[in-house]
């Protein structure tokens, strides 16, 4: 996948599925540190040590239609690619941690791309589950609360005509704000 | 400077469109509309599933014909994404494969304006010869 937002939007789909209700997403640039780190926390059910040391592997999945899982494989191989790292910690019944570390200045980290699609596509998930999304750096913070933005819509659906490009407009022009790099 | 747009702008817009909205919403009974879902797990996700599910919501908003696009897990198609499932009611869901934007323009003009299918259809939904 050539967008760090694909990599978020197939990896928080597994929480959606795992019916958390509860992703969230933060995004850390630290130019500093040389390292731009993408975490994914849900509050789902987990996995026991077994299932966690197979996650990595390609012909895991938990789908029947398919025998191969790549979404954590082609991510971690992402990762590793730009310098960086990807761990998973998670426990039954506490819900799962992803980190995913890139190096900041690394050529072959990919860009963000669409994050803002990204959010309203895992908004409109048919599990009700809350996205929050937050992304620091040294110039400033920007924090996405589905459940804000529900409360404001109060019922009146994402898709509605002008309403889903105002949420797209709205979350790139706060990015734009405050990223160092695309 | 034009100013950042933020919740509060959200709200006004919400008040402003709010006799749209409800108009639609008379409406919204699942069963009575036309359902696409695209499939979007990895395989989807990495052949441009993403943006056919954009082209999709914005282009039958834009033509005004009332739809709901969905995502959905993995079919099974891997080797045919992006996948999606079109639901017309009162018909067979026909499953469509590669659908990227051309494709997708086609289906929306020819499929579901003209109830045309056009190429392109998984055959999954065919029926035995016994039942």
């Amino acid at each position: 996948m050539t967008e760090l937002a694909l990599h978020i939007l197939d990896i928080a789909q597994n929480s959606i599925r795992a019916k958390a209700s509860m992703v969230e997403i933060t995004i850390a640039e630290e130019p500093q540190q040389d390292r731009y780190v993408i975490e994914i926390l849900d509050n789902g059910p987990g996995m026991d040590e077994h299932t966690l040391t197979r996650v990595g592997d390609p012909f895991f999945t938990s789908r029947t239609t398919r025998k191969v899982g790549l979404g954590i494989p082609l991510f971690r191989q992402n990762a590793e690619l730009a310098g960086g790292a990807l761990q998973i910690e998670s426990e039954p019944g506490k819900g799962t941690h992803l980190k995913a570390i890139f190096g900041f200045h690394h050529v072959d980290r990919p860009i963000l791309g669409d994050m803002a699609g990204t959010l309203l596509i895992l908004m409109t998930n048919e599990n009700q589950t809350e996205i929050v999304y937050k992304h620091q750096t040294p110039k400033g913070d920007y924090e996405f609360d589905s459940r804000e933005v529900k409360k404001v819509l109060e019922g009146a659906s994402i898709n509605s005509p002008g309403i889903r490009n105002f949420l797209l407009e709205m979350i790139r022009e706060n990015l734009e704000q405050i990223q160092i790099s695309e | 400077m034009t100013k950042i747009k933020s919740l509060a702008d959200l709200k006004k817009l919400k008040d402003e469109v709010q006799s749209k909205i409800k108009l639609r919403e008379k409406g919204d009974h699942p069963e009575n509309l036309i359902q696409i879902k695209v499939s979007m797990a990895t395989c989807g996700i990495a052949s441009g599933a993403k943006d056919t599910m954009n082209f999709l919501i914005e282009e039958l908003d834009h033509q005004g014909i009332d739809a709901v696009v969905t995502q959905t897990g993995c079919m099974g198609y891997c080797y045919a994404e992006p996948t999606i499932e079109l639901l017309i009611p009162g018909q067979e869901p026909v499953i469509y494969g590669y659908v990227d934007k051309v494709k997708a323009r086609e289906i929306i003009d020819k499929h579901i304006k003209l109830n045309e299918m056009v190429d392109g259809i998984i055959p999954v939904t065919y029926k035995k010869i016994d039942e």
